[in-house]
């Protein structure tokens, strides 16, 4: 920067914040307002009357039980060895070790804690069949569950679970003979239950009666396959830009393009801190926007690239002066 | 509300959507429409003449 | 002839502060500069007008609660125009953003205006997440199960908890839009107490002294 630069940059800051004293034209502010509100009135009447909105129907874990019984039961295997999402997912549901996603060195996950503790044996599985009534080959299943060490309850879990996911469809019916104790019995009533509907009730309301943390039921339905598949369908897959997508053919939300840009492009999409690097850099980059006027380049593009030129073309062509 | 029993959609979206592929990037056809459309309309505000002060003084 | 004195009590002086800094005829002028005169700058009332439709499409929606729209037609219907003015209230928005920008209005002392924008599209990009996670279907489902990853990462997660249904309807009818309904009304405010940015002078030579007289 020149010297004769720096005073003119100067001038033209002490002259933009001026208060305007030159040539004026009628502007009506009132008028304008309105005729915009009747405008967006108009064009949203009639964008929704002609496009409608969409309403895919949600999944519950009877709908899911029942569309896909294998895929179900299968998952509850896995939250009843502590081998699903939910259960190896660390803070804030969870103590599991290493799990929590980290950048650099830092891991805000871990430093959150664990402050919505989820045990999925025991909430997903055991509890909601506690409730289930008169049965006697799940009492006498749950008996001999209850009775046995952890270490016995541990074996037969995951010896179930691992034999579901070897079995021909993940299939129950076609699972392998093995030491599996009381695990085929509770799962399978477990199944029924939740066909049946009772489980989507039994898991909002192992607390309160007015029930509006829907917090269980979902990770539950999310360590499956089936919510998963019926989002893919419609293109709302992570690697499928599908945060910026819309379930049919309906526009999204176009306004998320660079967040989730950055999971299409490595090093994110093949790392596992992809959701605590791409938010801290979202941070970064959100922050560098509300700054935009301090940041020297970039509070300098709009002189180099003159699109002013084309706004003020008519008071540039008088002269500047108005 | 009339109008909601008498125009059931009559474009309807509640089908498959269309995907743009260019390399890494996906764009449902929707939104690359949004996206145009804001450009077009983003130039044209910047082309078109705006009214002139009737009451020039 | 004596000086006029400061008032003093509270309200006296709240009064004499924002007559100084804001006169009726500079909150509601009828002229403006001769160089607001480009399409352009209509995008900033078009993204008002659009916020307030989608706050009374929102408040009828609010009448008759978060389920109506799935088993009434006409409820489905306003969904529509929320969904739609939305579309529309974003998209002004941001094309309002790029005129600014490329006019780089927060020239002569108006850095909070552009601040007060800026964070009024991030907290529009908050309240749009949140009214999609109320939305009670195969959507809001994938979308909170999905970025309970995000904000769990980040360490937030257990506060601002998407999977929670009841603290996502109260964020996305009651808290943000009243902390984004303060911002809009700061970020107009700042408009009308710093004028409409003056245009760039390609040269500071071309400036005429005249244009500085009354």
């Amino acid at each position: 920067m020149t010297t004769t630069e720096a005073p003119r940059r100067h001038q033209a800051q002490a002259t933009d914040a001026q208060k305007w004293t030159g040539r004026v034209r009628e502007y009506d502010l009132v008028k304008e307002f309105v005729i915009a509100l009747a405008v967006v009135a108009v064009l949203t009447a009639a964008l929704a009357a002609i496009f409608s909105s969409p309403d895919e129907k949600q999944v519950t874990l009877s709908t899911w039980s029942r569309s896909a019984p294998n895929d179900f039961v299968l998952t509850a295997a896995a939250e009843l060895d502590g081998s699903s999402g939910t259960a190896s997912y660390g803070a804030p549901y969870t103590h599991t070790p290493d799990a929590a996603q980290k950048i650099g060195p830092v891991s805000l996950q871990h430093i959150a804690g664990v402050t919505h503790p989820i045990n999925t044996a025991s909430d997903f599985v055991l509890g909601p069949l506690t409730g289930v009534p008169a049965d006697p080959a799940l009492s006498a299943a749950l008996r001999t569950w209850r009775a046995a060490t952890p270490e016995q309850q541990q074996q037969w879990a995951t010896a179930y679970d691992d034999a579901l996911t070897k079995a021909l469809d993940n299939d129950p019916t076609k699972v392998e003979p093995g030491n599996y104790g009381p695990v085929p019995v509770m799962l399978d009533r477990l199944l029924t239950t939740a066909q049946s509907g009772g489980l989507d009730g039994a898991l909002l309301s192992q607390k309160q009666f007015f029930a509006t943390d829907y917090t269980k039921p979902l990770l539950f339905i999310a360590d499956g396959s089936y919510l998963e598949d019926q989002a893919r369908a419609q293109h709302l897959g992570g690697d499928q830009w599908g945060m910026m997508n819309e379930t049919g053919s309906y526009p999204g939300q176009a306004w998320l393009w660079l967040y989730t840009f950055w999971y299409q492009v490595s090093p994110f999409s093949t790392s596992g801190n992809a959701d605590a690097l791409v938010w801290g850099l979202m941070a970064v980059l959100s922050l560098a926007l509300v700054l935009v006027p301090f940041i020297p380049g970039i509070r300098s593009i709009p002189r180099w690239v003159p699109v002013h030129r084309l706004i003020w073309r008519d008071y540039y062509r008088q002269g500047g002066a108005g | 509300m009339v109008i909601s029993h008498l125009i059931a959609a009559p474009v309807n979206l509640d089908h498959p959507g269309h995907y743009v592929h260019w390399g890494v990037i996906q764009l449902s056809l929707a939104n690359l429409i949004v996206i145009a459309v804001m450009v077009v309309i983003f130039i044209a505000a910047l082309l078109l003449p705006f009214p002139k002060d009737r009451n020039r003084r | 002839m004596t000086a006029p004195t400061m008032p003093h009590t509270w309200t006296g002086r709240v009064r004499a502060r924002a007559l100084r800094d804001l006169p009726p005829d500079q909150l509601l002028p009828e002229h403006q500069p001769v160089y607001v005169a480009s399409w352009i700058y209509v995008f900033g009332v078009l993204t008002l007008a659009a916020f307030l439709v989608v706050l009374g499409t929102g408040g009828v929606l609010a009448l008759k609660g978060p389920q109506w729209w799935h088993r009434s037609s006409t409820g489905h219907y306003f969904n529509s125009l929320h969904l739609w003015s939305v579309e529309l209230f974003m998209a002004f928005m941001v094309i309002h953003l790029w005129g600014k920008f490329f006019m780089a209005a927060w020239r002569g002392k108006r850095a909070m205006t552009w601040i007060t924008g800026a964070v009024c599209f991030l907290g529009s990009i908050g309240t749009a997440f949140t009214g999609y996670l109320i939305q009670s279907n195969l959507d809001s489902q994938w979308i909170s199960t999905q970025a309970k990853d995000g904000l769990n990462a980040a360490g937030i997660g257990s506060f601002f908890n998407v999977t929670d249904f009841g603290q996502m309807l109260m964020w996305h009818i009651a808290l943000l839009p009243f902390v984004v309904g303060v911002l809009i009304a700061v970020h107009i405010l700042q408009v009308r107490r710093r004028g409409v940015v003056p245009p760039m002078e390609i040269d500071l030579r071309d400036r005429v002294p005249e244009q500085m007289t009354p």
